[in-house]
């Protein structure tokens, strides 16, 4: 059994004449969290909807756990969890009825019991039956996140989650992202918050322009250089 | 295959939820179509060999573009928080969530023909209750839905979808549509079954050929 979680391969994705993502080789290792880093239009969302079968690459391999992500997308998407910054709740139905809808779905045995267990993780029990459309952003994202453990996935998918969030919100997110971070559980987060990148992952990506032009390990860099570092391989600042 | 059906009536149970909240489908709709009926009504005089004529044809005139404003509505619910992508992210096949779309679609527009039927009837002072024409709506709207359902589908990222979904979809269902105006010509004159057995079989034909070429092709309406 391989140890890699995740592999790509040679990835390239266009969309019409625009190349979204060039020549991309990845490899994340079981438990490891990654945290991609890059600027708007850096291919950041392009490469989180190919992982989690979103989207057809048009070029290139991802496997997960040793296997083809096109062999058998609905087994694959049975071990993803994705948070975006869009919620893909509805704002019409409470906490409850959104993940008792998304539950089912996967199938999932007990299904009171782990809404109950992942409401409590996101700390929102007193909210589970007020319709989502009346919460906060912040609340929106936490009832999100409970909506992506749902399943208990061992790979998550965490694509800007901060995105027009207030600080204090971003706080209280991180809290809570760092509360469901297993050793086991293998973690890909795109962001342009680099403190919060830095903070949660194992190893740092840079995208730049469709390519992977910086990558090292949380010990190799610099903490107070990197912001410096970042502007270097993407030409801009955070 | 059992886990599959349960999944197709999570994703219906999901819409008739949405709809008892917001009522925005079945609201305008209704609205729309008894507008219809009731501007034709005052067009032509009831109880005159041309109401006669034209009867069947404003009764679909009135289903079919109310459709196509409900059919608007069936993916539009899934497309602000990226909830398609949420959808598309659980562990079944796509032609599951097809399925449980074209469920919803097709009840919401049968829940408006139970009630705008009985009204047209009325209008045109003939019984109620009419079995044949019952046969020829639940045929019809099955293939109005299995269409309208996929193209709305592909409208969902168009940015004019409320003018391309009846652009594209308009053209495809024109033999469904026909069939069920020349039945219910039938129907309305009281002539024999025989009458109406070549558009009934055209009815049955269209929602076959196009339930299996809708559930085929719907991933990859869906797949960027």
């Amino acid at each position: 059994m391989t140890t890699w979680a995740i592999e790509v391969e040679a990835l390239s994705k266009s969309f019409g004449n625009n190349r979204a993502l060039s020549d991309i080789d990845l490899k994340v290792g079981r438990g490891e969290h990654v945290t991609v880093f890059g600027p708007n239009g850096a291919g950041k969302t392009t490469l989180v909807r190919i992982l989690s079968t979103l989207s057809k690459p048009s070029t290139g391999m991802v496997r997960m756990d040793g296997e083809d992500i096109r062999s058998d997308p609905a087994k694959i998407r049975r071990r993803i969890g994705m948070v975006s910054h869009e919620t893909f709740l509805y704002d019409d139905l409470t906490v409850y009825e959104n993940l008792k809808f998304y539950g089912k779905m996967y199938g999932i045995p007990s299904l009171e019991e782990h809404i109950h267990e992942v409401v409590s993780q996101v700390k929102l029990e007193s909210r589970l039956y007020d319709r989502v459309g009346i919460l906060s952003h912040g609340m929106q994202q936490r009832v999100s996140i409970a909506r992506a453990m749902i399943h208990s996935p061992s790979v998550m998918f965490l694509d800007e989650p901060e995105v027009g969030l207030d600080p204090r919100a971003v706080i209280m997110l991180r809290d809570v992202l760092e509360s469901i971070n297993t050793p086991e559980r293998t973690v890909v987060m795109t962001t342009h918050n680099l403190k919060q990148g830095l903070e949660m992952g194992d190893r740092v990506v840079i995208l730049n322009r469709g390519k992977i032009v910086y990558q090292a390990s949380k010990g190799d860099i610099d903490m107070a250089n990197f912001p410096e570092v970042y502007e270097h391989y993407t030409g801009t600042a955070e | 295959m059992k886990g599959s059906v349960g999944k197709i009536f999570t994703i219906f149970w999901k819409d008739i939820l949405l709809e008892i909240r917001t009522k925005e489908i079945i609201t305008s709709v209704l609205v729309f179509a008894l507008l219809v009926l009731v501007i034709f009504n005052f067009a032509f005089e009831p109880e005159t060999a041309t109401m006669g004529l034209v009867a069947p044809g404003i009764l679909w005139v009135a289903f079919t573009f109310a459709g196509v404003l409900g059919l608007n509505r069936v993916f539009a619910i899934e497309r602000g928080n990226s909830r398609l992508a949420g959808l598309l992210l659980c562990p079944v096949d796509h032609m599951v969530i097809y399925w449980g779309k074209l469920l919803g679609s097709f009840t919401f527009m049968l829940a408006i023909e139970i009630v705008v039927t009985p009204i047209f009837l009325a209008l045109l002072n003939l019984p109620l209750l009419l079995p044949r024409l019952i046969l020829i709506i639940v045929l019809a709207t099955l293939g109005f839905t299995s269409v309208g359902t996929l193209f709305s589908a592909l409208a969902i990222n168009i940015r004019a979808r409320d003018i391309m979904l009846p652009i594209l979809f308009l053209p495809i269902v024109v033999p469904v549509v026909i069939a069920a105006v020349e039945a219910t010509v039938v129907v309305l004159q009281g002539d024999p079954w025989g009458d109406m057995l070549t558009w009934l079989q055209i009815m049955i034909a269209f929602d076959i050929i196009y339930l299996v070429v809708s559930t085929l092709v719907f991933q990859y309406v869906v797949e960027a």
